[in-house]
């Protein structure tokens, strides 16, 4: 337990490592996967996986909203991003992701004129600003993010603001864990549940994973002591025969979830019969569009965009990463044509991707297994 | 993209849009408030500010707590207040 001292209280680490530890059963194996990048991060940073007994192991779902977008989408918005009268906007994230004709940073250093903004309300004012302009806002992320684009897509709509479109690629947590559930292959014990997208959705989404799937989900919070304690939870549960949704942040996360939140999405939103994940396929009903009542901001009609549609690299193997069937260090390029500073696959470019997070904190689970050794 | 930071509230500066300054470590911002009408965001609330919304009410010490997890985060958390730094909603 060489870390614990990083944690704000090691005492209380050590304590609930220690009942984990005599809670695991010797003879049985636990897979728990977190779905949030941020989780991701953290457990990786302060090597959470080093704490833990050897039959609890930990697996990366598909969390990050960048690393699941697929090519053909970015090759979307740069054809929108080409145009003329466009400025072109996206969150910092956003730039570095490869498309097949490569990122939008490169289409930026070309000449387009491509903004990274912070808010997708940086965008509407750069639409005020430059009334003989088109800005674009290319809007990602899961439902942390898109009651924002609802609210400034809204927003649009009260200002008469014309020159401002939105390319949505919105995408929502619930359908890719049925859909990871529904995969023969794939075996999984229990989930750790974002903490952010669950005070906009609440826990009652969950249900269905323990009454239909018999699986356990505990929602944690973003300090390492909150992952680590939401661990014990899910093996408290086992350790008394229960499958439950479970709040480890309620000090956050409402059970109900942020229902003013959820009326927006309502408004300006609905649902896609099926869309496309990086690694993962056609998921159904498992992203938003801009809905008819909205239809003057959405960039997809306003430009007759492309809907490119492109393979991963053969090379990559991101979607097994992403379904936590392989550790990022097994794929055949991680490390090697496959890096931070030349990312082949999505998973290296924003630092909550599970190849990223290993590549840059790995060390600590290395140090793991040369101790074991 | 996906982090939240926590941040207070100085000021209202438009309560018919809910745009309010809100203070992120030193740094004061314009972020927009509308996702809390349910329960209206005061002065001197702090709030999880996640692309220029606030998205939840926290306590001081769940703000506090958050803060000292996001600069151990290092980079990203760097990025994250260069990019706040850099907004301008208004
Ligand atoms: S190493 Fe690169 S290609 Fe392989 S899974 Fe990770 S991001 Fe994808």
């Amino acid at each position: 337990m060489k870390y614990v001292h990083e944690f704000r209280n090691a005492e209380l680490a050590r304590a609930v490592a220690a009942e984990i530890a005599e809670l695991t059963d010797p003879n049985r194996h636990y897979k728990i996967m977190e779905i949030c990048g941020g989780h991701t991060h953290t457990i990786y940073r302060h090597g959470i996986k080093d704490m833990l007994p050897e039959q609890v192991e930990l697996v990366h779902g598909p969390g990050c909203p960048v690393c699941v977008l697929p090519m053909g989408r970015i090759d979307d918005g740069m054809a929108v991003a080409e145009r003329p009268e466009v400025i072109f906007t996206c969150f910092g994230d956003m730039m570095r992701v490869p498309g097949s004709k490569g990122s939008l940073l490169e289409a930026k250093a070309r000449g387009n004129d491509i903004r990274m903004v912070y808010s997708p309300l940086d965008a509407l004012r750069i639409a005020r600003e430059n009334p003989d302009r088109e800005v674009v806002f290319f809007a990602i992320g899961f439902e942390t993010t898109s009651p924002s684009t609802a609210l400034t897509i809204q927003r649009a709509r009260r200002e008469h603001l014309h020159n401002f479109s939105v390319f949505c690629n919105h995408i929502t947590l619930v359908p890719p864990i049925r859909a990871l559930l529904d995969s023969p292959d794939l075996t999984l014990d229990a989930f750790i549940g974002p903490g952010h997208v669950s005070t906009v959705i609440g826990c009652s989404p969950y249900e269905f994973i323990p009454t239909e799937y018999g699986k356990a989900v505990v929602v944690a919070g973003c300090e390492p002591l909150d992952i680590l304690y939401s661990i014990l939870m899910i093996m408290r549960q086992f350790a008394e025969g229960r499958r439950a949704v479970e709040n480890q942040y309620s000090r956050v996360v409402p059970w109900e979830g942020n229902q003013q939140a959820l009326r927006c999405l309502e408004d300006v939103f609905e649902l896609r019969p099926t869309f496309e994940w990086r690694g993962l396929g056609s998921i159904p009903y498992s992203a938003v569009k801009i809905a008819p009542a909205y239809a003057e901001w959405d960039a997809e009609l306003r430009f007759a965009v492309p809907g490119v549609r492109i393979a991963d690299p053969s090379e990559c193997q991101c979607g097994d990463v992403l379904r936590g069937k392989l550790k990022p260090w097994e794929c055949r390029v991680f490390g090697t044509s496959c890096t931070p500073e030349h990312p082949l696959g999505t998973l290296m470019v924003s630092s909550e991707g599970a190849c990223a997070a290993y590549y840059n904190f790995g060390r600590k689970a290395i140090d793991k297994s040369e101790v074991s050794a | 993209m996906c982090l939240g930071i926590p941040g207070k509230i100085v000021e209202i500066i438009d309560e018919e849009h809910g745009l309010v300054k809100a203070d992120v470590g030193g740094v004061r911002r314009a972020i927009a408030t509308a996702l809390l009408d349910d329960d209206p965001a005061q002065v001197g609330d702090w709030v999880l500010i996640h692309v220029g919304f606030a998205i939840a009410k926290i306590n001081e010490e769940e703000a506090q707590a958050n803060l000292r997890a996001l600069e151990e985060i290092g980079e990203a958390y760097q990025q994250e207040m260069a990019d706040f730094r850099a907004s301008r909603i208004i």
